[in-house]
């Protein structure tokens, strides 16, 4: 069997079943905040702060940057391991990666019960 | 009108150093042949172009070449089928290693055909007679055993281009799901778990090139589709 130690899952399986939630529910937040924008259309700040004020909100919003940074993690590591042949290139892309994604969520974390 | 032009890789590791691409003139008298009697004409005028055949009738799957840029067996693709602008090229399958000319070592390949374990296999007692299948459980192999190893399709795919030493590739898993679904063979859970891993299968994007070029009209991504479904349903 392959393995590869840096791969989300471990297994093929798990990153395929990942991959396809993930981008389930970024489609169901994506197709929300449509409708919302579109039911508001002179929308003010007391109205979208009130929107993410709401711990269902946040709570689906976390769960879209969740989903956001796990989807990403799994597509670029494929992407790297397809294109980056050398094994410190690609080490070093895939460090990058993980950084700017930890570094995204917890600052998504902030934005969201920060405020 | 009746002269085509056939362009061919040539390569000869001996002699050359770099591959390159010679030109031919060929009088086909208007007449609509397989690209391998073209190939076979050809070697009249240059007996030193290689390369491999040996049924001429699509069973052997010795000459699977990329005949303008699709792959396929060369005795049962007609000129019409491929010429365009009276111009013909070709090239060996993409993605090996060229030996000479239109000859590929097909190593790579043939591995990932043997990490599949292409062979029944059987725990229980062997009956007196022979092991019996129903017309039904018969069926489940249609599709599935008729391939050649032609290695059309894993050389037309990309995700076999960047990782043939990790990705099976389309044929290698054709033939995983031709015992997978063969009701005789009882290895089903230790054939999934070599599967398992992020590359051996799931490199597998779904492109259908595989599809696209099968010279005998079968179809890898559905039996991927079916093995996933099983790896699916044996982890939940
Ligand atoms: S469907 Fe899968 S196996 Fe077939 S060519 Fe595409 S990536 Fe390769
Ligand atoms: S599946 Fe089709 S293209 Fe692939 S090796 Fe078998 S016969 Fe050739
Ligand atoms: S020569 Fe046998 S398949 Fe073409």
């Amino acid at each position: 069997m392959v393995t590869n130690i840096t791969n989300l899952g471990r297994s093929g399986l798990s990153d395929w079943l990942i991959q396809r939630i993930s981008a389930v529910i970024l489609a169901v937040y994506a197709l929300f905040m449509v409708l919302y924008l579109l039911f508001h259309p002179g929308l003010d700040y007391a109205t979208w702060s009130g929107l993410f004020s709401q711990t269902w909100m946040r709570v689906f919003s976390l769960l879209a940057f969740i989903s956001i940074a796990a989807h990403a993690w799994v597509g670029l590591w494929t992407v790297s391991t397809d294109y980056l042949k050398q094994t410190g290139v690609r080490f070093a892309f895939q460090a990058v990666v993980m950084l700017a994604i930890f570094v995204f969520l917890v600052w998504g974390v902030q934005v969201l019960w920060g405020a | 009108m009746s002269t085509l032009q056939v362009s061919i890789y040539r390569y000869n590791p001996e002699t050359d150093s770099a591959p390159y691409m010679q030109e031919f003139q060929l009088d086909t008298q208007g007449r609509d042949i397989m690209v391998l009697n073209a190939l076979e004409m050809i070697k009249q005028q240059d007996s030193s172009m290689a390369y491999r055949r040996s049924c001429r009738e699509g069973v052997c799957g010795s000459d699977g070449m990329n005949m303008n840029g699709k792959n396929g067996l060369a005795c049962i693709t007609p000129l019409s089928e491929v010429v365009k602008d009276n111009k013909l090229v070709l090239r060996p399958l993409p993605g090996l290693p060229v030996i000479r000319d239109l000859v590929v070592d097909m190593g790579v390949f043939y591995k990932q055909y043997e990490s599949i374990q292409p062979y029944l296999q059987n725990d229980t007692n062997p009956p007196a007679t022979e092991r019996l299948q129903s017309p039904e459980e018969r069926d489940k192999l249609d599709g599935l055993y008729e391939c050649i190893l032609c290695a059309c399709c894993s050389t037309a795919c990309p995700s076999f281009w960047w990782n043939p030493d990790k990705f099976v590739g389309p044929a290698g898993l054709l033939q995983a799901y031709r015992f997978l679904a063969d009701s005789r063979d009882t290895a089903t859970s230790e054939r999934l778990a070599r599967l398992e891993d992020p590359f051996s299968l799931f490199r597998c994007r779904g492109i259908m090139n595989c599809v696209a070029v099968c010279p005998k009209g079968l179809n890898p991504t559905r039996a991927i589709g079916k093995i996933r479904e099983m790896l699916l349903s044996n982890a939940t």
